[in-house]
C-alpha cells in the first residue's frame, strides 16, 4: 500500500482532533478515514471497519432524501465534490451500520493539492435534531 | 554515489569554537553519482565552501527542499551562479500561487540582496520541482511533499543500486496519536523506505519537543522511530538546533544509543562528513 499524500495525512490528523463528524475520501470515492464523532453517527468504530471501498460503502450505508425517496448519486455532496470539484451541501437521511435512520446535514468539499492534484474530498456532517 | 555534508545546522548559522565539530553552517549536502552527476541539496550557508569545488564546465543541479532562509541563505554566495555560461538548474517547490522564480526573487533582489535572479551571469534554469520521479544525469530523484510549515519536499536519490533520502525539515509525528503509525499514513515514509542512508531532522531533545510542536521539526526519539519504521540502513542526524553545542549534541546521540536497540547505524551528522554508498 503506497503512502498517502501529506495533505491527506494532515487532514486525517486534524480530523482526529476535531469534535465534528468528518469523513475523508480518496479521489475514487473510497472512504479512507472517519473520526470518533463520525463513529457515533455511522454506528461503528473506524478501527472495526478500516478503509471502505466505494461500492461497499454505498451498500452498507443507505442514503435517502428527506421524503424517503432514493437520493440520486448526482445530488450527493460527496459526488459533487469529487466529480465537479465544488463544495456542496444537503440535508438527507442516512441509515448506517447500526441500522438507525438519522437525519443529517452534510457539507462536502474537494481537496485540491498544488500541481492540480485531486486528492479526494472531505465530508463534514452533523445530525439534525428533527427526526 | 558519494554524499557529503557541507552544512548540518538548522534555523540559523551557529559558528564558534563550541560548534566546531558538528559545524555551524546551515543545510547543504552534496551528492555525486559514479558518472559524475552533481547534485546539491539545499543552499544553506554550507554551500559557499562547496561552490569553490565546482569546475566551470560542470552542470550543477541544486535541489531545494523549501525556501526557509536557512536553506537558501548561501545561494547568493554560490560561485557557479556568478560563472558566465555555467549551466545551473535550481529545483524547488512552488507555492500554491507563486512559481519558484517568483518565490526566490523575494530573496535575490534588493533590499535583501543586491543582485537579481535575472542578472546572474550563469545559464540558469529554474524548475518547479515535479512531485514525482525524474532523472538528472545518472541519478533518479523522487520528490514528495512532507510535513513542515509551507510547501516543503523531501528527496530520495538513487543510482539504481543505492539510495539516499534527504528530509532535513520534517515533523512526521505532528498530530499522530501513535507514532509511527501505519506506513501509508506516515509523512515521508515512501521516500525513506529501505534507504541506504537517511539524512533526517533531529533538531530537538525529547524534553524540548513538547514546547515546539508544530514548528516542523523532530525530536531525536521521533527520528529514531521513523528510521526504524522505514527500515533504513544508516541514519545521519541533521538540522541541529543552533542552541546546542557539540557537547549537547554528543549527549543527545549518546542517550539515544543507550536508550534504544537500534536496527540501523546511527551517525551524528557533522559538517564535512562523507558517505560512500557502494553499489551492490
Amino acid at each position: 500500500m503506497s503512502q498517502k499524500a501529506v495533505e491527506l495525512i494532515l487532514m486525517r490528523q486534524l480530523a482526529s482532533y476535531l469534535a465534528m463528524p468528518i469523513l475523508l475520501f480518496d479521489p475514487a470515492g473510497n472512504l479512507l478515514y472517519y473520526n470518533e464523532p463520525a463513529e457515533a453517527i455511522l454506528g461503528r468504530r473506524f478501527d472495526e471497519t478500516g478503509q471502505i471501498p466505494l461500492e461497499e460503502f454505498y451498500s452498507l450505508v443507505k442514503l435517502t432524501a428527506e421524503d424517503g425517496s432514493p437520493l440520486p448519486l448526482e445530488g450527493r455532496p460527496l459526488v459533487i465534490a469529487l466529480q465537479k470539484h465544488e463544495a456542496a451541501h444537503r440535508t438527507f437521511r442516512i441509515q448506517a451500520f447500526d441500522g438507525i435512520v438519522r437525519r443529517i446535514a452534510a457539507t462536502a468539499f474537494p481537496l485540491e493539492g498544488q500541481g492540480a492534484r485531486h486528492l479526494g474530498a472531505v465530508v463534514i456532517f452533523w445530525e439534525e435534531s428533527r427526526p | 554515489m558519494r554524499v557529503t555534508l557541507w552544512g548540518t545546522r538548522g534555523s540559523v548559522a551557529a559558528p564558534g569554537p563550541e560548534t566546531v565539530r558538528y559545524g555551524g553552517n546551515t543545510s547543504c549536502v552534496e551528492v555525486r553519482g559514479a558518472d559524475g552527476t552533481f547534485l546539491v541539496l539545499d543552499a544553506g550557508t554550507g554551500i559557499r565552501r562547496l561552490g569553490g569545488r565546482v569546475g566551470p564546465e560542470m552542470r550543477v543541479d541544486l535541489l531545494l527542499s523549501h525556501l526557509h532562509m536557512d536553506h537558501i541563505q548561501g545561494l547568493g554566495f554560490f560561485r557557479p551562479l556568478d560563472e558566465p555560461g555555467q549551466e545551473v538548474h535550481i529545483w524547488g517547490p512552488p507555492s500554491t500561487t507563486l512559481d519558484l522564480r517568483a518565490r526566490l526573487s523575494r530573496y535575490l533582489s534588493p533590499p535583501l540582496f543586491p543582485v537579481r535572479v535575472r542578472d546572474l551571469p550563469c545559464r540558469l534554469t529554474l524548475h518547479d520541482v515535479p512531485l514525482e520521479r525524474f532523472v538528472i544525469g545518472g541519478l533518479t530523484v523522487t520528490a514528495a511533499l512532507v510535513c513542515h510549515p509551507g510547501p516543503t519536499v523531501g528527496y530520495r536519490i538513487t543510482d539504481g543500486s543505492t539510495s539516499v533520502a534527504y528530509l532535513p525539515d520534517h515533523e512526521p509525528a505532528l498530530g499522530a496519536r501513535h507514532f509511527p503509525g501505519q506506513p501509508d499514513w506516515t509523512s515521508g515514509f515512501d521516500l525513506a523506505a529501505g534507504a541506504d542512508l537517511l539524512i533526517h531532522d533531529a533538531q530537538y531533545s525529547d524534553a524540548e519537543y513538547p514546547q515546539r510542536v508544530g514548528w516542523g521539526h523532530s525530536s531525536i526519539t521521533h527520528t529514531l522511530r521513523f528510521a526504524e519504521a522505514t527500515g533504513v540502513k544508516r541514519l545521519a542526524t541533521f538540522h541541529h538546533d543552533p542552541g546546542n553545542d557539540d557537547r549537547a549534541l554528543d549527549r543527545l546521540v549518546d542517550e539515544a544509543r543507550g536508550a534504544f536497540d537500534l536496527p540501523f547505524q546511527l551517525i551524528p551528522g557533522t559538517e564535512g562528513l562523507s558517505f560512500d554508498l557502494e553499489s551492490r
